[in-house]
């Protein structure tokens, strides 16, 4: 029998040549993420841990402080501060902030993560490298310490379902929709313990950033990681970052699935996930016109570059509607510049957007953004939770940028052709030829 | 192990790390603090009514979400002595078992204890005994690896192993 792509990457990492869905193995690291907050605990641990005093391999160690940053009071600037001379101190890699951003867009956008790694990390949604060919899950901060100090970690070989999306994707639908949709399908535990593979013609019919989309949110059904193979567009996207030398995986004709689940993406509309599980998906033109409050278009779910051009193409022109405050993250300092450069910046500011620093801030109701009693938000991030974005009773819609950016402007839940009309949209997976 | 014995606090499924302990309290890294945040999003009460040695027991897919680890942390930190769930989540279920803390699965208990019931759990056995109604329960059983791993008392404890024996 044949394995899987997460299989053998866990295999080739655990020194065996087959591992099976069930066995437990230790498996070295290629790459052991930590944001400030992660960080700061798996520090206290890491002294604990009598005969470690160095991390074992600091070049594998990355730390990108995104949650509280630029620090939110003096309580997080002090744990900042800790994390900072601990990673400077261990001379492993550390991304200050203005030349970083939400770290999920960090690692790739910087070349530290490709095709056929192993990457644990210490934030739930690290499964988004799975867009690159890589085998990535989120951990806790003990697994992160322990990592630091032996070089490996446990990780339990998953079953895998593989997904496979068929037809090609409507306009304004991006891999949000399709994994809002896929989630809503399978229910937010439908892959605890698994892996989800995704696979199918239609993915080449939706932007490169929708894989970054789709795998983050695969912990949103409960999976250990979401993964694709590589293709054309990973390797382009891979040599954009100047990322050479990795491995690509295939999985086996005869790999054995726990499920195979086949999705015809040409059915999907725009999704909308209602409060307050992100499971709670459906179509946008079945939402209720709620009255919003606030907008966030952007962070590590969608916060890259063809996100941000999604949300221009319907702000372009427009204003943000009275009363409701629009709040744009740029996923990086990377992509921040790029939507300089593309005159994006110009368009949110003219429509009395918010543009704030790519940060994790409002996404967990930290800072820069927080939901007061009974608001609502429509929000390009990953989670509806209760309290999730502030305020226990702040209701949460989860969607992607045009129905973010469509929904600032009417000031109310709609969808992308309520303000643009029935023209379609401009591609978003190429930067604009200058006129 | 020692049995477990306590009053049971009783919660539905998919309860998420950020209603156990919301993202505004996890740059908390003490124990203590941490624990009078527990549930806050969920049930801003528990802190309040629970006493140490009570047992939590929730639905399905319990710590879904964010990794956090101070989610278990600040049940740890309040006194709790247990969580039973049909599932846990799975980054919640090793940040647990990492941190030895102790998590029974168990679909049944979940359909048939109350809240209010007094709950005793047998560790080693694999039981928990509800004494309000008189019914047991068997918990599924970890993987040898992990068994190991919470024998030792954390995963820490492994790594210092590995890192006397130099490999």
């Amino acid at each position: 029998m044949g394995m899987t792509i997460t299989e053998k990457i866990l295999a080739a990492h655990a020194g065996k040549d087959v591992v099976r869905p069930g066995e437990i193995h230790m498996v070295k690291v290629d790459v052991n993420l930590a944001n400030e907050l992660s960080a700061a605990l798996a520090i206290d641990e890491f002294k604990k841990i009598e005969g470690a005093s160095r991390i074992k391999d600091p070049k594998t160690a990355v730390f990108v402080p995104d949650h509280f940053t630029p620090n939110k009071d003096i309580t997080t600037a002090k744990l900042v501060q800790r994390v900072r001379e601990f990673a400077l101190d261990q001379e492993a890699i550390w991304f200050e902030i203005g030349r970083a951003g939400i770290e999920h867009c960090v690692l790739p956008q910087n070349g530290l993560v490709g095709p056929g790694d192993l990457i644990i990390g210490g934030d739930s949604h690290t499964t988004t490298y799975g867009a690159l060919g890589a085998f990535a899950t989120g951990v806790g901060s003990t697994d992160v310490a322990v990592a630091w100090a032996i070089g490996e970690t446990w990780l339990k070989v998953p079953p895998t379902i593989k997904f496979v999306y068929k037809g090609a994707v409507r306009p304004w639908v991006v891999g949000k929709d399709v994994i809002l949709f896929t989630i809503g399908k399978i229910t937010v535990d439908g892959a605890t313990y698994k892996a989800m593979e995704f696979h199918g013609e239609a993915l080449a019919t939706m932007p490169f950033a929708s894989r970054f989309s789709m795998a983050n949110m695969s912990i949103e059904a409960g999976a250990k990681n979401g993964i694709f193979h590589v293709d054309e567009l990973t390797r382009e996207f891979l040599a954009g970052v100047h990322k050479e030398g990795y491995t690509e995986y295939q999985s086996d004709p005869d790999a054995d699935y726990d499920d195979v689940i086949e999705i015809d993406v040409s059915d999907i509309e725009p999704q909308v996930a209602y409060p307050s599980l992100p499971g709670n998906a459906h179509p946008i033109s079945e939402a209720p016109k709620v009255r919003v409050d606030q907008v966030v278009i952007g962070t590590c779910t969608n916060g890259w570059i063809e996100d941000m051009r999604q949300a221009a193409d319907v702000l372009r022109g427009q204003k943000v509607a009275m009363g409701l405050r629009c709040i744009i993250v740029p996923g990086s300092q990377i992509v921040y510049k790029q939507a300089l450069k593309e005159g994006l910046i110009d368009v949110f500011a003219e429509a009395d957007c918010i543009v704030s620093t790519s940060t994790c801030g409002p996404c967990i109701g930290g800072h820069m953004g927080v939901l007061g009693d009974d608001e609502v938000c429509v929000s390009t991030t990953n989670r509806n939770f209760v309290g999730r974005m502030g305020a226990r009773s702040a209701q949460i819609y989860l969607a992607n940028p045009a129905v973010a950016a469509a929904s600032a402007v009417a000031g109310e839940l709609t969808g992308p052709e309520s303000i643009v009309g029935s023209r379609a949209p401009v591609p978003i997976d190429r930067e604009p030829v200058a006129a | 192990m020692n049995k477990l014995r306590g009053r049971v606090w009783k919660y539905g499924p998919d309860i998420n790390t950020d209603v156990i302990i919301p993202g505004r309290y996890c740059h908390i890294t003490e124990p203590k603090e941490l624990a009078k945040y527990c549930m806050a999003d969920l049930d801003p009460e528990f802190v309040n009514k629970m006493s140490p040695g009570d047992i939590i027991v929730a639905g399905g897919n319990f710590g879904c979400g964010s990794s956090r680890e101070v989610a278990p942390l600040s049940i740890k930190a309040t006194g709790t002595a247990a969580v039973v769930a049909p599932s846990f989540a799975r980054i919640f279920y090793r940040n647990a078992i990492n941190i030895g803390f102790p998590i029974f699965e168990s679909t049944e208990a979940y359909d048939r204890i109350n809240e209010g019931d007094e709950v005793e759990i047998d560790p080693d056995a694999g039981e928990i005994r509800d004494l309000t109604t008189g019914e047991t329960f068997k918990s599924g059983a970890f993987p040898e690896f992990v068994q190991e791993i919470m024998a030792k008392g954390g995963l820490s404890r492994y790594a210092e192993e590995r890192l006397a024996a130099g490999v």
